[in-house]
């Protein structure tokens, strides 16, 4: 396979890794939302994830064209192959960090798949489309959260900034450009992840001051996860997500 | 420990173009904008609707049953209001 | 001096008119003290049963062994929590509130459905939840469809058109096991060894024991038996069972030609009233895990709420 083809599917299978650990995170609120009309936003957000998760195989295997399927690439690869960002895979927390964690993908992603529509290869420029529309729901619950969690009492208000200061340094990496995608980025197909940031900043500033929540430091960064250099969450993730497959392989569910 | 309830919102849709909004029941927001996102996650999974409208419950005034015979029987005792009444020949009965 | 000692009460007689037309009674309709309570209490627990099944069935999302189970399970589940919504929703057009139905679930006062008692102990159990549990629960609502209370027979007109979906998905990761491997298969026809007795009881005991069948058979609150559901859940879900191979843990099961029914076993009634007086397998976990989450948001509903103070002081200012 040649290099950009290779970079191509290093980079589907990265997004489809990002959304299968976000989306399988947030299905692990179903019956445990704070009450039935959240449980259900919750899970609705879910499914939308891992539905791009679905999408983003699905392309992948069909540019490795070895026969694997979207299950094979979810359910077989041990951690050091997986390529999402940490931030998608730390457990989910409380309400707030759940939420926190949240509206920083979700302006993320408005951003990224806002620039991937414009992506030279058209499945991807056709999933961006699909995902914005999913998106833009998403941000608009997520602000609300945050600025309601916020300004809402003390113990909110609290869980929410130590939410926010212990997530911080795991937005670093979404800004960071492996060298891998250089090549794509020039060929038009790959978003340039580094030119997001500063739009990126001001929404964030924005949001945090409505919800009167301080800016983190910006001090610390923690990254790796498009070199499979994961946090231990990972490991546990993946053991229950892949149990059945491991445990009787090679059938049909 | 404070068990505020959250305000219970009915629900109205209007599933295809040139139809009414129809009431297909009620959720718990804290706000209109709220009850319109969940109003998307409850009734509208299935892509049913293509306009919603939300109302706080404590804004709607019901008729009593009993004020049927006042308020509404005297509607219903003048059936020259309805098509129906008037008998036409079979070959314009169509209109 | 009780309604029934005094003077014909017009609306009582308007009321059972309405009954015996088979019209629907609506909320702001004047009905029997008795009735409310009743259809309350009915629409109540069937809200509860929707919502703490889902708890059986989500101990499986994150371990659904494919990316298609997983989002189907997840989409089933929310329509679940969805039809306790409508349920809720409806049940408040009596004038009671989420947060009092919510109440007397955690007070033990109000039930929810016994076979959410039971544990989910393979992924083979999810199909089976599907194929027998919401298959029991379509017998059941079809006939509530015509429940003479209009909310309650809107919400299951509406919950009707998306069950069958529910059992269909159910059927079909049922099939897929069965038609597996030898362990697939046996962990296939494990599940059914254990949800086949706890699906029928679902339908209740029989109406000679039940304390409410007759006053809501009455009201045309409920308008078929208890046996008569089950009976006929049996006779739809054998051919089903024999199509991929399982076999029903029933020896007494047989067809009765005369009668055009399968004739089936006593159910362990013993088992039924351990299990619905809170001595089931998880009867304690269900309600402790429901108390928890509850309690766990309290801090959430508190802060929307502190917001909303805000925010309105801000507008009035």
């Amino acid at each position: 396979m040649d290099s950009q083809n290779k970079a191509l599917l290093n980079y589907c299978i990265s997004l489809g890794d990002d959304s299968l650990t976000l989306g399988h995170r947030l299905s692990e609120w179903c019956s445990n939302g704070p009450f039935l009309e959240e449980d259900l936003a919750l899970t609705n957000v879910a499914l939308d994830f891992i539905g791009r998760a679905r999408m983003f195989y699905g392309y992948a295997a069909e540019i490795e064209g070895k026969g694997r399927s979207e299950d094979d690439l979810a359910y077989l690869r041990d951690c050091r192959e997986y390529r999402n960002f940490l931030i998608n895979e730390l457990p989910n927390g409380d309400f707030a960090f759940t939420m926190s964690r949240q509206l920083m993908v979700d302006i993320f992603d408005m951003g990224f798949f806002e620039a991937l529509m414009q992506s030279s290869d058209t499945r991807l420029s056709a999933i961006a489309a699909k995902a914005i529309k999913e998106s833009r729901y998403h941000l608009r619950r997520s602000q609300d959260w945050i600025i309601r969690l916020g300004d809402g009492t003390t113990e909110s208000h609290e869980r929410t900034q130590r939410a926010f200061n212990e997530l911080w340094g795991y937005t670093a990496e979404l800004f960071e450009a492996p060298k891998e995608e250089q090549q794509l980025i020039d060929a038009g197909i790959a978003v340039d992840r580094v030119a997001l940031k500063a739009t990126w900043m001001s929404a964030m500033r924005a949001i945090l001051k409505q919800a009167t929540l301080e800016l983190p430091a910006q001090d610390w960064a923690i990254g790796g996860g498009r070199e499979g250099q994961h946090t231990e969450h990972l490991g546990f993730l993946l053991a229950e997500l892949q149990f059945l497959q491991r445990a009787y392989p090679g059938q049909q569910w | 420990m404070n068990q505020q309830n959250l305000p219970l919102f009915e629900i109205f849709v209007r599933s295809k173009r040139g139809l009414d909004h129809r009431h297909v029941g009620s959720l718990h927001a804290e706000d209109p904008v709220q009850a319109m996102d969940y109003a998307r996650d409850v009734y509208l999974r299935r892509s049913e609707g293509i306009s919603v409208w939300v109302v706080r419950s404590s804004d709607i005034t019901a008729s009593q049953e009993s004020d049927v015979e006042s308020f509404l029987d005297p509607m219903d005792d003048k059936p020259y209001r309805h098509a129906t009444h008037y008998k036409l020949p079979k070959e314009v009965d169509n209109m | 001096m009780t309604e029934n000692t005094a003077p014909a009460d017009p609306r009582l007689a308007a009321f059972e008119e309405k009954v015996a037309n088979d019209q629907r009674i609506e909320p702001k309709d004047w009905m029997p003290d008795a009735f409310r309570k009743n259809v309350l209490r009915q629409m109540s627990q069937h809200a509860h049963s929707e919502v703490i099944g889902m708890q059986p069935e989500g101990n499986w999302i994150t371990r659904a062994p494919t990316l298609y189970r997983k989002v189907v399970l997840l989409a089933k589940i929310q329509d679940e929590g969805g039809h306790g919504l409508y349920l809720y929703s409806a049940a408040e057009t009596l004038g009671t509130s989420r947060e009092e139905m919510v109440q007397a679930l955690h007070d033990g006062k109000a039930k929810y459905a016994s076979i959410f008692n039971y544990p989910s102990l393979t992924w083979a159990d999810v199909g089976m939840i599907g194929w027998l549990v919401d298959g029991a629960a379509i017998v059941n609502q079809v006939s509530l469809q015509r429940t003479s209370y209009g909310p309650y027979s809107r919400a299951m007109i509406r919950i009707c058109k998306e069950e069958s979906f529910h059992q269909r998905q159910g059927y079909e990761a049922t099939m897929r096991l069965a038609q597996g491997s030898a362990e697939q298969k046996a962990m296939a026809q494990d599940s059914l060894n254990r949800w086949w007795w706890p699906s029928l009881m679902m339908f209740g005991p029989h109406d000679s024991e039940s304390a409410h069948s007759g006053q809501s058979m009455k009201w045309k609150l409920k308008r078929e038996s208890n046996d008569v559901l089950r009976q006929r859940f049996v006779d739809q879900t054998v051919p089903q069972a024999e199509l991929i191979g399982l076999k029903i843990p029933d020896p007494e099961l047989k067809w009765n030609k005369e009668r055009g029914s399968y004739d089936f076993g006593e159910i362990d009634w013993d088992e039924f009233m351990q299990v619905i007086s809170g001595n089931g397998p998880c009867n304690r976990q269900r309600l402790q895990h429901h108390i928890r989450a509850r309690q766990d948001g309290q801090w959430v509903r508190d802060a929307m709420h502190a917001y909303e103070l805000k925010r309105q002081a801000r507008d009035a200012a």
